[in-house]
């Protein structure tokens, strides 16, 4: 790079200095109306199907569980995308950070508290054998 | 209707029974408050200081006052705490052989619990917090952090649940039931009276604090660094600053939503945690756990950083393997939640939950290992100078390696079986939160202190309490290993078996000799202060320093830069001097600042009085204060002008001052 | 001095010399923090529902030989329910379209039409309460019970903030205009908003559907 074209980088990025910092309210991402009637229409689609699936007994409860949940993981996405207009851009990309550090604490603690405590009930000593034991 | 009845609608619970009359030690313990506390207020009163302490302290938004005040309020907490601790030794070592020693049993159980939750809550966290607020926007090149009013109202809240605490030493009670407050001992069947509801509420109001000043710092890190500071050259304390307040912002709402449900338990009668209807208290103790583990990598993460800056200042050297003490910190972030079991394995898990969760706990060590490496290398070779800061540092490692170690074999289910909850455990946790967080303090106050007042500390005095202080702590927890091995269980009064009492004997002599340290360490803080002008720092740079910080005049100006620096190292100040930097004289601009604003103290007060309110039943202030501190929060945010500028000449008069004082220290050495 | 090669290139003159200080100050408008602390604050916020969940899922079958969930769910009035958030949430979405074209007037039509749709929420809430605790499926009955009033309490008391804060900001956007620092605001309780809609999928999925499977 000669000298020239440094310089002039050197000046471009001190007066631009923190690029992805200068938000002055107006650059964020606020969707459009059609963004957010597809995330609208796609939510009451994907809140119907759950509640018709529960509620008419369709299924096995096993296969409803699971595919309630699906579109409840899906749901959020949705949320997420369209509603709260994530993606890996915003806040130089801290948002989304921020968003998957707190999605594995929360699967961690979540899951783990169930395992952990499903555990202890299964060492616990059936009453009626206690009482046997008195 | 009776007066008694009038008398409970307007006080709750609350009556001439709450005051400890019947406590001798309490009441004079009161007395010398009272005495202490009013001569105090005299003197603030004939010196005319309210006016000053109010506009320059309490309403300030100012991140290095704010961060002194949290220094200040750590310091006289940790005063209060090592009065429980001493206060236990001394029972301990006494009550043997149908000796009942001095304290009852309602109140050592009182001390035991005040003692962890302050040292935890009320010391350590207000001293790092202050540590990070007053460094974290110097080391970044920063004028100030990315919420300056939140700021002072975190402290305030930290500082309303302290209120609480100590209230509860002379109004009512505090609670009797552990550090962590396990049900169903802490639920209203077994702890009925204000004790548990006063833990609850001054950690409640104080965690909304720690909580804010969290996302505060880990904003003001991400936002505010200078131009040129990429992440990787971030100076490592501000990296483990970083982790550290990730680790709170992702863990006290677990605080916060446990003590909840256990609120919820002991005022509206629910059965989260009781025995009865579907509750299961082992819950809580799994909940208060998640939150448990990271608080103490909350509490260590920010000294290791402190030890990194130190070791390599006075090793004259650049820090051996940055990279990997950033990741081994990005490590140990995660890891620390995936450890939690390992404090209640004996509860019942089978063994691949066990065995999951003692695995996890070893590999933990593992980068925390490769730090102390990390210390040894930077050292290696290096040009050291003993300074009191290293001296603490060099301490630290010595010592904290056998807490690390000792942790290690509690983490091999089958070995904690035995010693859970065994004095062994207690001398651990001691000899990693002593020798790492307390050491690692007090390397940072003996360091930064300079920078903040503008002279060194008494070397002479700080050599006393840092050799009480080292001594002292192995004479007072080795016996508490040997306790654990011989089957002592904590948090007992009383003890039949008279060969035990020789152990707590030697343990009672080593919480003497840091009576001492910390004697020396205050005669230290008064000998300095009183010696200033000799002790001066000229230069801000007293230590020939490597980060920022170091750039500016000691103590710095409220606005921190003149000029924002551009950063080309990771030892940003290291680097400047090396190349020649010249600091600019002239062509400053207005600096744009935040106003200071009394909302904070207003809005803590207010938390107070409804903590209070609540603690006691007092059902109407309660609704009261809470409906006033919704009203005066929607109040403040119609206030939108919050800031002003400094105006040039200001500026230049500053700045002039420190190259005089600059060019006379250099004439002069 | 070998520390050339680790000079910042960006930030060197012309004769390779560094640079120390910018010719302009960096600029940290006020309010420049401000998007991402309330996106951690909602982060951390997420993380209290997230024990609140857990807690439900380990005590949530915890009945006491109470009433279990098929006796008290009324899934109808849940879709009800779950219809007025999901309909607030699209027209706070239209307030904020309003708000980026600064048509004040219309945003704040949007604006009272989100909240009346958040009261309506409150209201089915509050009755399917009243209703459960008239059967006496009370919070102290059981810990499913327990479990169930303070996970869907939180969230309701959560709304509740919510529409208190939508009319403080309906009254500043009214008295000062569409400011940035009101326009920041409104994206706040945005987000917040939003992020209630999120939680609440959890709520109707995990809690409401999953308990007329069981």
């Amino acid at each position: 790079m000669s000298a020239e074209a440094h310089n002039e980088h050197a000046a471009k990025t001190l007066s631009d200095h923190h690029h992805d910092d200068h938000h002055h309210g107006d650059d964020h991402d606020h969707g459009s109306f059609k963004t957010y009637m597809i995330g609208f229409l796609l939510s009451v689609v994907l809140t119907a199907i759950p509640f018709w699936l529960v509620m008419s007994e369709a299924l096995a409860p096993q296969t409803t569980g699971l595919i309630i949940t699906a579109f409840a993981v899906v749901q959020i996405v949705v949320h997420m995308v369209f509603f709260l207009h994530m993606n890996h851009k915003s806040e130089g990309g801290w948002n989304m950070l921020a968003l998957i550090f707190t999605i594995v604490i929360v699967v961690i603690a979540v899951a783990g508290s169930v395992w952990v405590m499903y555990h202890l009930n299964t060492n616990m000593m059936p009453t009626h054998e206690m009482q046997s034991m008195g | 209707m009776s007066i008694d009845h009038i008398a409970s609608l307007i006080f709750g619970r609350l009556d001439w029974n709450a005051l400890p009359f019947h406590e001798p030690i309490l009441v004079a313990t009161f007395a010398v408050v009272v005495l202490g506390g009013l001569t105090t207020l005299a003197l603030i009163t004939r010196y005319k200081l309210w006016g000053y302490l109010w506009t320059e302290w309490f309403t300030t938004v100012d991140h290095k006052k704010i961060g002194i005040m949290y220094m200040i309020l750590g310091l006289v907490m940790f005063l209060r705490g090592f009065a429980d601790a001493i206060m236990m030794r001394l029972q301990q070592a006494m009550a043997f052989g149908g000796a009942e020693g001095y304290l009852n049993a309602h109140h050592y159980d009182q001390i035991f619990t005040a003692h962890g939750v302050i040292m935890i809550f009320f010391v350590a966290m207000p001293l790092i917090t202050g540590l990070m607020n007053y460094l974290v926007p110097l080391q970044i090149g920063a004028r100030d952090v990315s919420f300056p009013f939140l700021n002072n109202f975190s402290f305030w809240m930290t500082t309303a649940g302290a209120v609480l605490v100590m209230a509860s030493l002379f109004i009512g009670e505090f609670a009797r039931t552990g550090w962590l407050a396990y049900p169903p001992l802490s639920g209203i069947g077994y702890s009925p009276g204000v004790g548990v509801d006063y833990y609850i509420w001054a950690l409640q109001i104080a965690g909304v604090g720690t909580t804010l000043s969290g996302i505060n710092l880990i904003a003001t890190i991400v936002k505010m660094r200078a131009p040129g500071m990429g992440l990787m050259k971030m100076p490592i304390f501000t990296w483990t600053s970083l982790c550290a307040n990730v680790l709170i912002v992702a863990s006290f709402p677990v605080l916060t939503a446990v003590l909840a449900l256990l609120t919820a338990d002991r005022y509206l009668g629910t059965n989260f945690f009781t025995n009865d209807f579907g509750g299961n208290p082992m819950m809580y103790v799994n909940l208060i756990w998640i939150w448990g583990h990271p608080e103490v990598y909350i509490l260590i993460l920010p000294l290791f950083g402190v030890f990194s800056e130190v070791t390599s200042t006075f090793s004259g050297k650049k820090l051996f393997g940055y990279t990997s003490m950033v990741y081994a910190t990005v490590v140990i972030t995660i890891l620390s939640y995936l450890v939690w079991l390992h404090h209640f394995f004996t509860m019942g898990s089978g063994a691949s939950v066990n065995s999951f969760f003692g695995i996890t706990t070893m590999i933990i060590s593992i980068p925390t290992g490769a730090k102390l490496f990390n210390w040894l290398f930077t050292m290696y070779r290096g040009r050291i100078r003993f300074e009191l800061p290293m001296m603490w540092t060099v301490a630290f490692m010595l010592t904290f390696v056998v807490g690390g170690m000792t942790g290690v074999m509690l983490a091999v289910p089958p070995a904690d079986f035995v010693l859970h909850n065994s004095l062994f455990l207690i001398a651990h946790f001691h000899n990693v939160i002593i020798a790492g967080v307390l050491f690692g303090l007090f390397a940072a106050i003996n360091f930064w202190w300079p920078k903040a007042f503008g002279f060194k500390l008494d070397k002479k005095w700080g050599l006393v309490s840092f050799w009480c202080w080292v001594v002292g702590f192995w004479v007072a927890f080795a016996p508490l290993y040997v306790l654990g091995f011989m089957g002592v269980t904590r948090r007992m009064r009383v003890f039949d078996d008279p060969s035990y009492q020789i152990w707590f004997i030697i343990a009672a002599v080593g919480a003497g000799i840091i009576a001492v340290g910390i004697l020396a360490m205050l005669i230290q803080f008064a000998v300095s202060i009183i010696n200033r002008d000799k002790l001066r720092d000229e230069t801000g740079d007293p230590w020939h320093g490597r980060t920022l910080e170091w750039s500016t005049s000691s103590p710095p100006p409220n606005y921190n830069f003149a000029k924002t620096p551009i950063i080309h190292d990771s030892d940003a100040w290291w680097d400047m001097k090396a190349r020649g930097y010249e600091r600019p004289i002239d062509g400053y601009r207005p600096i744009h600042m935040p106003a200071n604003t009394g909302a904070g103290v207003i809005l803590a007060g207010l938390s107070t009085v409804m903590g209070f309110a609540l603690i006691w039943y007092m059902w109407w202030l309660a609704a009261l204060s809470f409906f006033a501190l919704i009203a005066y929060a929607i109040f403040h945010t119609f206030n939108y002008k919050r800031d002003y500028y400094i105006p040039t000449e200001t500026v230049q008069a500053t700045e002039d001052a420190h190259t005089k004082a600059l060019a006379a220290a250099a004439a002069k050495g | 001095m070998s520390h050339a090669a680790s000079l910042n290139p960006d930030y060197v003159d012309e004769a390779g010399r560094p640079i120390y200080h910018p010719v302009e100050e960096p600029h940290h408008p006020e309010g420049h923090s401000t998007m991402l602390g309330f996106w951690m604050y909602l982060m951390s916020d997420c993380l209290i529902f997230a024990m609140l969940f857990a807690v439900y899922a380990v005590i949530g079958g915890n009945y006491a030989a109470g009433p279990a969930p098929k006796d008290l769910f009324d899934l109808p009035l849940v879709a009800l329910n779950t219809s007025m958030l999901l309909m607030s949430s699209i027209t706070y979405g239209f307030a904020m379209l309003a708000m980026v074209k600064n048509r004040t007037a219309q945003m704040q039509t949007w604006l009272a039409i989100t909240g009346l749709f958040g009261l309506c929420f409150l209201g089915i809430e509050l009755y399917e309460f009243a209703h459960m605790i008239h059967l006496g499926a009370t919070p102290q009955r059981s810990g499913f019970l327990s479990a169930f009033f303070v996970l869907v309490g939180t969230h309701g008391l959560h709304v509740t903030f919510g529409i208190i804060w939508l009319v403080t900001l309906m009254i500043q956007v009214w008295q000062k205009g569409l400011i940035p620092a009101n326009k920041r605001r409104l994206m706040c309780l945005s987000l917040f908003w939003h992020f209630l809609d999120v939680i609440w999928i959890g709520v109707f999925t995990f809690v409401y559907l999953f308990g007329m499977l069981r």
